[in-house]
């Protein structure tokens, strides 16, 4: 066994390597290992492993990481570990370890791979199934390991099969439907930290398994009684298990038991040189081989009593136990170092109850355990109640206390809850564990009560004289244990974590320094500043050029669909409100979708490229909505349409030249275009060479402006781009972002699905009654326009806002009242709110667009606004703010 | 993560799928000439029931086809699945 060294708190210990830190720290005798987080008590180690409520620490070196059970960790040559009072802090450090996942299928999973476990596996790999085994200590073998006792080397060795794979220090995190588990593999925290670069830290499993085996096992639990959280007070197994391996702080002890597991633990701390003065046994008649072999030992045996309360030498730790009965009388001390608890065995049910298999009350072993086997999960061991051994428990968690005594008997340890917070929540009503684990806070540390759960229980049956199983049952959520967020992540940080979407012009809007707006996943260019410009100087600039002059937009994020066929037209007149099947090759048309409940579901312009052939735009954020819902129709509706959707958003770059000047500017691209008025109408599309690339250019405006849509495969988009910047330099020609496209098509009172809409505004409320075809005997959500909720009075209809200050953009999202006055008595009904709000430089004022109650018939109305620091007064209008009479967008 | 045997495609992950509702709820033909209490029905009503009800999913990150399959809604055990417009495998129950 080979000596490491480690600091604990800023001293330097050494231990053996393998042993846990709190089995190390026993070793050199510290039994204070930190202070309870609400009430600065001493506390020690009081388990084994994962169920340790008090022995937590931050860990500094390696990867770094806070609140740690110190049971858990097996301790590494230069491992620098801190007591953590309750709270953790993270490193200031980067973590630089990887940290990987991998999805795998099984026939047979496996959890815990103890005797019933191993068994498990032997008997599905003896039939030819693969098996994972996942194990979340360092070697197989369950209570074997901690006993010192050989694991049999028929069960050992069905871990080395091919058609079994082993995962120690590996924790099954969750268990959810049809067998789908998450585990997490601790991979390098036990080795040497040269090896932390080569391997990731943390592999999470994501494992599929047709047939799932819980075989997790058992915790200890405690007692509640005065003073039961001292230093040295500890769970009789796990005392036993340190002291048997050598890390003995103990000179004498008492063991108070419920159960014969008490004798076992006294008769191995007697082996291993602990006094034991003697065994507390609540049971009047205990019997058994255990009971026999304690004898034996000659340890003396106290039965119908138990531990009342606990003394405390000068260094905080535990001097001794005083022994009465069950309601608190006739007490009277014993001493020992080691105050070992035998309060029953609590069976591991939490993945058992992740997947709702509810555990039941075995009133003989006192004890929630799962007895269950269907074709996808089953249990075995002692999770299943098979305790092995001589086992008959007394369902009995703490005696009657005073209430001086129940201010300092701990329920939950790391919550310093104690049986007197208990107390409370039963004398104010409390029964199910859920509501007295909201109203103690017992139950939510790290360990998520896995001792204090049953104990809980427990002491509400004996508060209110019922089983257990009569105050409801246990149910845990995963993670079993915390999981650092990392190992959640894996690789997917940074980049990985989201895809992200450029266009092919994406690295010229980089160059020129403009700020990126996300879209989705789509990185767009939010403004183009001048330098020195902030965003509202560099807006206003960008609208007033493209009014002016002629501006030029990256457009190539609108969603494309390819729709070919020889029904399409006959489907989109079914998608959309309007009419498409009479649309003519070589035009397009604008179009708005509804849901079947005739809410506006999204917009965009679509094209008859050929007879049955069109292209459809989407929003940018909804173009995968919109083709799922075409899908949808086309194969669970209408299966007889001939009719093809193709995805092409990326195949298609799109730059849009937009304002007086494009005409020029288009003339000088495409020098073989006729791009007069007559010759090529707005809503046309001409197919040109545009700086020698063959184009789709679409006369389309979002502006209101003159304006050609130019589309080309998406490889020329930035040529096509820079030949627009290079042609149209000295017509001063302007980039713009998405800021400036959204205040121009607000002036025209163009609105944008998911910013005036939030999907429960019908054509009508957007005053957009003109979109929606009489002609069509059906399309999808025109019976929703008569429903009565639809067609009633009162609806929130699109119009625009003027403030009488004009100099003041309200906020999107606010309120409005109506009335000049916001003063008046509550309650203040409002009317509506703002949906869009910007400062023009065409109106040289700022407005806004909102949706109102009855909006369009209350033009001319005053309203107010209430903000925090004023009210902000204006007036109902069109929400038309420019060119009403659509004079601009033929130039 | 339920386990979604897609019938072109065999069980696959749920993070594959999108849900449909409920399967056999087809759309009217004669809408204009349902009163509000039918359309609304149609629109609004379905019978979430307690146990197996047979629904539709589609594959999008798949072969970006939609399917019907049995679900049992207490425990999320799948029985068979089947396209569209073919017959109705019997409910597990
Ligand atoms: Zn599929």
């Amino acid at each position: 066994m080979s000596t490491v060294n480690f600091t604990f708190d800023g001293k330097q210990y050494s231990g053996q390597k393998g042993e846990s830190l709190a089995s190390a720290l026993l070793r050199n005798g510290v039994l204070h290992f930190t202070d309870s987080s609400y009430k600065d008590r001493p506390r020690g180690v009081m388990g084994l492993w994962v169920e340790e409520p008090n022995a937590l620490v931050n860990i500094d070196s390696g990867a770094g990481e806070p609140m740690v059970m110190s049971t858990t960790i097996e301790i590494v040559d230069g491992l620098v570990a801190r007591s953590s009072q309750g709270v953790g802090d993270l490193p200031d450090t980067r973590d630089n370890s990887r940290y990987d996942k991998v999805n795998r299928h099984v026939d047979v999973l496996v959890v815990g791979a103890g005797t019933a476990g191993l068994e498990a596996a032997k008997k599905y790999s003896d039939q030819g199934k693969s098996v994972i085994v996942v194990d979340d200590k360092p070697a197989a073998g369950g209570h074997l390991v901690y006993l010192g006792q050989a694991v049999p080397a028929d069960l050992l060795s069905v871990l080395d099969r091919e058609n079994v794979t082993y995962l120690p220090r590996t924790t099954v995190q969750g268990l959810y439907d049809q067998g789908y588990s998450v585990a997490t593999e601790r991979r390098t925290d036990h080795l040497d930290s040269k090896v932390h670069t080569e391997m990731s830290r943390i592999r999470t499993w994501h494992i599929r398994a047709d047939h799932t085996v819980l075989a997790t096992g058992a915790f200890q639990r405690h007692l509640v009684f005065a003073n039961n959280d001292r230093p040295g007070i500890m769970l009789s197994h796990s005392a036993a298990t340190y002291v048997s391996n050598g890390a003995n702080p103990f000179k004498s002890a008492v063991v108070v038991t419920v159960d014969n597991q008490g004798y076992r633990d006294a008769v191995r701390l007697s082996q291993a040189g602990v006094t034991v003065n003697a065994i507390v046994d609540i049971r009047n008649n205990p019997s058994g081989p255990s009971v026999e072999a304690a004898k034996a030992a000659g340890i003396e045996i106290i039965t119908g009593k138990t531990a009342i309360d606990t003394c405390e030498k000068e260094d905080g730790t535990v001097k001794c136990v005083s022994v009465g009965n069950p309601d608190g009388s006739d007490a009277a001390c014993i001493d020992g170092d080691l105050i070992a608890v035998s309060g029953g065995w609590t069976p591991v049910v939490h993945l058992a109850t992740f997947v709702g298999i509810k555990p039941t009350w075995d009133a003989k072993l006192a004890a929630f355990v799962v007895k269950h086997s269907d074709s996808l999960t089953s249990t075995a061991g002692m999770l299943a109640g098979d305790f092995g051994g001589d086992d008959n428990a007394e369902i009995f968690f703490g005696p009657t206390l005073t209430t001086e005594q129940a201010l300092v008997a701990f329920v939950d340890y790391q919550r310093d809850a104690t049986y007197r917070d208990f107390k409370r929540a039963i004398d104010a009503g409390m029964r199910s564990i859920e509501h007295v684990k909201r109203y103690t806070a017992i139950g939510t540390a790290h360990d998520q009560g896995k001792t204090s759960g049953t104990v809980t229980m427990g002491l509400i049956g004996q508060a209110i004289g019922k089983a257990p199983d009569e105050i409801g049952s246990l149910t845990f959520r995963p993670p079993y244990i915390t999981i650092p967020f990392a190992a959640l992540a894996g690789r997917d940080r940074g980049l990985l974590s989201d895809p992200e979407r450029t266009t092919p012009i994406h690295a010229w809007h980089v160059a020129s320094g403009a700020p990126m707006e996300d879209v989705g996943q789509w990185k767009r260019p939010w403004y183009f500043p001048k330098s020195g410009e902030n965003m509202h100087a560099a807006v206003l600039r960008e609208c007033a050029a493209v009014r002016e002059g002629v501006g030029v937009m990256d457009a190539s994020t609108l969603g494309k669909i390819d729709i070919q066929g020889k029904d399409a037209g006959q489907f989109l007149d079914m998608i959309y409100t309007n009419m498409f099947s009479t649309l003519k090759v070589g035009m397009s048309r604008y179009g708005l979708m509804c849901g079947v409940d005739g809410m506006v579901f999204d917009d965009g312009v679509t094209t008859r490229i050929s007879e049955n052939h069109w292209l459809m735009t989407t929003t940018t954020g909804g173009a995968a909505k919109v083709l799922d819902w075409l899908e949808e129709w086309l194969q669970t509706e209408w299966p007889h349409l001939e009719v093809y959707c193709t995805s092409v958003t990326e195949q298609i770059s799109t730059v849009a030249i937009v304002g007086p000047k494009s005409r020029e500017l288009m003339s000088r691209l495409a020098p073989a275009l006729d791009v007069s008025n007559e010759a090529f109408a707005f809503m046309e599309n001409k197919h040109a060479d545009v700086a020698g690339v063959p184009a789709r250019i679409a006369r389309i405006s979002f502006s209101g402006e003159l304006a050609y849509e130019i589309n080309v495969p998406a490889i020329y988009g930035l040529h096509i781009w820079e030949a627009v910047m290079s042609q149209g330099a000295d017509l001063n020609i302007t980039p713009y972002g998405t800021e400036t496209m959204h205040v121009l098509r607000a002036e025209k009172g163009f609105v944008i699905v998911g910013q005036e809409t939030d999907g429960t505004q019908t054509p009508d409320d957007l005053d957009m009654s003109w979109i929606v075809s009489k002609k069509k005997d059906d399309f999808i959500g025109k019976r929703s326009f008569s429903r009565a909720d639809t067609a009633r009075d009162g609806r929130h209809q699109l119009v625009g806002i003027l403030a009488d200050d004009g100099s003041y953009v309200i906020p999107e999202g606010a309120y409005i009242v109506a009335g000049a006055d916001a003063n008046t008595a509550p309650p203040v009904k409002h009317i509506g709110y703002i949906t869009s709000s910007y400062d023009s430089a065409a109106l040289g004022r700022s407005f806004a667009l909102a949706l109102v109650a009855n909006g369009l018939a209350r033009k001319g109305e005053k309203i107010a606004i209430p903000m925090a620091d004023r009210v902000v007064t204006g007036v109902i209008t069109d929400s038309v703010f420019v060119d009403k009479e659509n004079t601009r967008r033929d130039g | 993560m339920l386990h979604i045997p897609c019938p072109y495609c065999g069980p696959r992950d749920e993070t594959e799928f999108h849900y449909g509702s409920e399967a056999h709820v087809a759309y009217p033909e004669n809408s204009a000439n349902l009163t509000d209490e039918e359309w609304a029905k149609f629109v609004f009503i379905r019978s979430n029931p307690k146990g197996w009800m047979a629904e539709r999913w589609v594959h999008s990150a798949g072969c970006r086809r939609w399917f019907n399959v049995w679900r049992n809604t207490i425990n999320h055990e799948f029985g068979p699945s089947y396209k569209p417009f073919t017959q109705q495998p019997k409910s597990p129950a």
